[in-house]
């Protein structure tokens, strides 16, 4: 980093010794666990670490207390927050902010076109929308980082001591700069540049902007979050930025990111969750006592039984049944326990899936023959038939149809899951079926994406159907599924 | 009569290392780049606090990503041996840390039947036989033992039960080994310790404590042409400025197994041999398969390269 300093008390040892226990406070807040001999590692971690080496100081602290990668992200927006940068330029107030970066532009700037403006306020938007373009187009980091530093003092517009979070002064900053018309003029040179661009080379070229774009983003938010903490102190911003671990984001209200993140998150998952139950299924348990092999294996103990030895143990894979709500509300949370139930599919003897919305469709097909489990649902989404009237959830009518075409399917190995916020908008329960459902059934659970404390509130009527069940669970994250799926196993 | 003979080899005081190997994570990156291994500030940072603090590194990360390459490139930095333990389900004891030889132990007592007149008692015997001699170190005891400077590498170390880890511990704290008939066994000199591991459970968190983490992740575009440069002699720097920008777009789709560096390595490798100068769409398809290894993720690949410049 650029010659600023760390926001610690001067060289004491007490004052790190202090400073890092409150960083692991902040640490625990965030959900990342941090145990006592972990902390005192770090301390003295950072005996050994030029501690002007701001990266090596924050590898020392991440090496010694994040022991697991998922949790990465979170200790750098952390870490970010609590040792941020200090100094003059991080000043809200208008002044404070331009000198030297402005001086930087300017100096760069300094070809004929710029008309002779002098003074560092002199630049004109379209110059730094200009420069913001070439800088891209060379993927001139520094000039980049001075670039976010200008575009943060005159866009967002942030005012001391205002409270407002920082996501509304990202928002101001990146309507004024117009990332997506600066992406469209990118290509545009880059393809003037190079006529005879191959498709892949185009889309490659794409691809290395989009990097640099967000790039560009992720350095006008840390700026921002620097502004705010020299203005309103380390501990306020850090509660406002503080973000779930992914484990931790809600089905029902992770935005399209934390989606993303979630469908990276969801395949080493089930790939552990399946080792973890191949693994329970074999361990600790003996079949029965062979008797034949016993008596064999005694003849060298001269006829004593002195080794006995048992059946290889077979336990039967439970079968499946998945009944699936669709519709808009509750759709992700729906896909990821499908994606998670069939990622995990060898552990089940069996696993039909059934959706629906007011219609019902079994989809099992879908997922035979093909391995790629998103295209499955992807098919479910435009081809599955689930609507019957008007394409808003009824439980009662999917469930009768159920019951009238699969019904007699449900055999005495089967589990049945059903997935849903049970908001019937008011329509017949037909709570029977469940009844039925449930008597020939080995198990039957429901799997809720809401809080538990909006249960049976308006229109929802999970508890009359969860009376029938073995057990309802609240499912809002991966956490919790993951904890429900190996119960299931 | 004791049971067991008493110790014989009290515990040491661990010494401390009277020079370090390393003088700064910066000495550490230039080490390990002179042997081939190009190291961002993260991994010489850990490396460098490993041997300075004397605590065993845990290398997370996606497969083919250079972790057990690095405790390799390390021992050939530092001129140590490298002592390897592969961890599989089912390692006990008797394969990670030491073992009795029972043949050679009956044969000392058999040959004690023949010359019985000698008039040796059996406590003779037995204090005899539970001795050095007799002794078949592994790996880890290895390790402890050794004189000389040595790198321990406990590779993929997920693959054991979680009751197995607890054979570790000792070990990763203390460096040392306690033998019921010997006694402790301490360490004279601090082995470098990396364990590996792929993720496919989570490790105890008892091992995790002891341990400095670090996550090795698929390299940034600047690095891992570098890294191509470095171990593909031959190859043009356009050439693998092209094979990284594509081998990082195939990372971005949603795939069951992404491309490691060693793959990429590989293709980059392939296309030197096919004497390729620049890759198209039709070439990048056609030697897809060594980059992927399911054909699913082949067949998708292979569609998205085709599309012309898709919109993602």
């Amino acid at each position: 980093m650029d010659g600023t300093e760390l926001s610690l008390p001067p060289g004491s040892s007490a004052g790190i010794l202090e400073s890092v226990s409150g960083f692991v406070k902040e640490l625990r807040n965030a959900g990342i666990p941090v145990s006592l001999t972990e902390n005192l590692d770090a301390v003295e971690a950072l005996r050994h670490v030029p501690i002007e080496d701001r990266d090596a100081f924050k590898y020392a602290l991440a090496a010694t207390m994040v022991k697991n990668n998922a949790h990465w992200k979170t200790f750098e927006t952390v870490f970010e927050v609590y040792f941020s940068l200090q100094g003059r330029r991080y000043q809200i107030s208008g002044d404070g902010g331009s000198d030297e970066t402005e001086d930087l532009l300017n100096e760069l700037v300094g070809s004929p076109d710029s008309d002779g403006h002098g003074s560092g306020e002199g630049l004109t938007q379209e110059q730094l929308a200009e420069m913001l373009l070439r800088a891209l187009m060379d993927g001139n980091d520094s000039m980049l980082r001075a670039i976010a530093r200008t575009a943060v003092t005159r866009y967002a517009g942030m005012e001391p001591g205002r409270p407002v979070g920082g996501t509304y002064y990202l928002y101001r900053t990146l309507r004024q700069l117009d990332l997506e018309s600066v992406m469209a003029k990118m290509l545009d040179r880059a393809k003037d540049a190079n006529t005879d661009q191959s498709d892949l080379e185009e889309r490659l070229t794409r691809e290395e902007f989009e990097h640099r774009l967000d790039a560009l983003r992720r350095e006008i938010e840390a700026e921002i979050r620097r502004r705010l903490v020299a203005d309103r102190g380390a501990e306020a911003v850090a509660k406002s930025v503080r973000k779930p671990l992914p484990e931790d984001v809600d089905f029902m209200h992770a935005s399209r990111e934390e989606l993303a993140a979630l469908r990276k998150a969801i395949t080493p998952l089930t790939r552990k969750l399946a080792v973890r139950l191949a693994r329970k299924r074999r361990h600790g348990r003996k079949g029965p006592l062979d008797f034949r092999s016993t008596v064999r294996h005694s003849l060298s103990y001269g006829g004593v039984p002195a080794d006995p030895r048992f059946r290889y143990p077979r336990p039967s894979k439970p079968e499946i049944m998945v009944v699936a709500d669709i519709s808009g509300s509750v759709a992700a949370f729906a896909r990821f326990t499908l994606q998670m139930v069939y990622a995990i599919s060898s552990q089940f003897s069996r696993v039909r899936s059934f959706v629906f919305i007011d219609g019902i469709d079994e989809v099992t097909d879908y997922f035979k023959g093909t391995e790629d489990i998103s295209a499955a649902i992807q098919r479910i989404n435009t081809e599955a038939d689930v609507i019957w009237v008007d394409g808003h959830s009824d439980y009662g009518h999917a469930f009768e149809v159920f019951w009238d075409k699969w019904g007699r399917d449900v055999n005495p190995k089967t589990t049945v899951l059903l997935l849903g916020d049970a908001r019937n908008n008011y329509h017949a329960a037909q709570t029977w079926v469940l009844a039925e459902v449930a008597k020939k059934a080995r198990h039957m659970y429901w799997l809720n994406p809401e809080p538990r404390s909006y249960w049976d509130t308006g229109d929802s009527i999970v508890g009359q159907y969860a009376a029938h069940c073995d057990g309802a669970f609240e499912c809002r994250n991966l956490k919790q599924l993951e904890r429900f799926v190996e119960h299931l196993g | 009569m004791t049971l067991f003979a008493p110790y014989r080899k009290d515990p040491e005081p661990v010494t401390e290392h009277s020079s370090p190997r390393f003088e700064s994570p910066d000495s550490v990156r230039k080490g390990l780049a002179s042997v081939a291994y190009l190291a961002n500030e993260g991994i010489a940072g850990v490396v460098f606090l490993a041997e300075r603090l004397g605590k065993p590194v845990l290398v997370e990360g996606p497969a083919g990503t250079g972790k057990t390459q690095l405790a390799k490139s390390v021992a050939e930095m530092t001129g140590s041996r490298l002592i390897r333990l592969q961890c599989y389900e089912g390692l006990d004891e008797s394969k990670a840390l030491y073992e009795w030889n029972y043949k050679k132990q009956l044969l000392r007592i058999q040959a004690e039947r023949v010359t019985e007149a000698a008039g040796e008692t059996w406590s003779d015997i037995e204090e005899d036989i539970f001795s050095e001699p007799f002794l078949m170190t592994r790996p880890l005891l290895e390790a402890i033992r050794a004189e000389e400077p040595v790198v321990l590498l406990i590779d993929e170390v997920d693959r054991v039960e979680v009751e197995t880890e607890a054979l570790l511990l000792e070990i990763l704290s203390d460096y040392q080994v306690s033998i019921p008939e010997l006694g402790t066994v301490a360490a004279t000199q601090i082995p470098l310790v990396f364990l590996t591991s792929n993720n496919t459970r989570e490790l105890s968190e008892a091992l995790k404590r002891r341990c400095l983490f670090l996550h090795i992740d698929y390299p940034d575009l600047d690095r891992e042409k570098e890294i191509v440069l470095t171990r593909v002699p031959g190859i043009t720097d356009s050439l693998a400025d092209q094979v990284v920008r594509i081998v990082r777009s195939i990372r971005g789709l949603d795939l069951k197994k992404a491309p490691s560096v060693s793959e990429t390595l590989d293709w980059a490798r392939t296309l030197v041999l096919l004497g390729i100068q620049s890759v198209d769409a039709a070439t990048a398809t056609e030697t897809l398969n060594i980059l992927l290894k399911y054909q699913t993720d082949i067949d998708k690949a292979a569609k998205d390269l085709a599309a012309p410049s898709s919109q993602r």
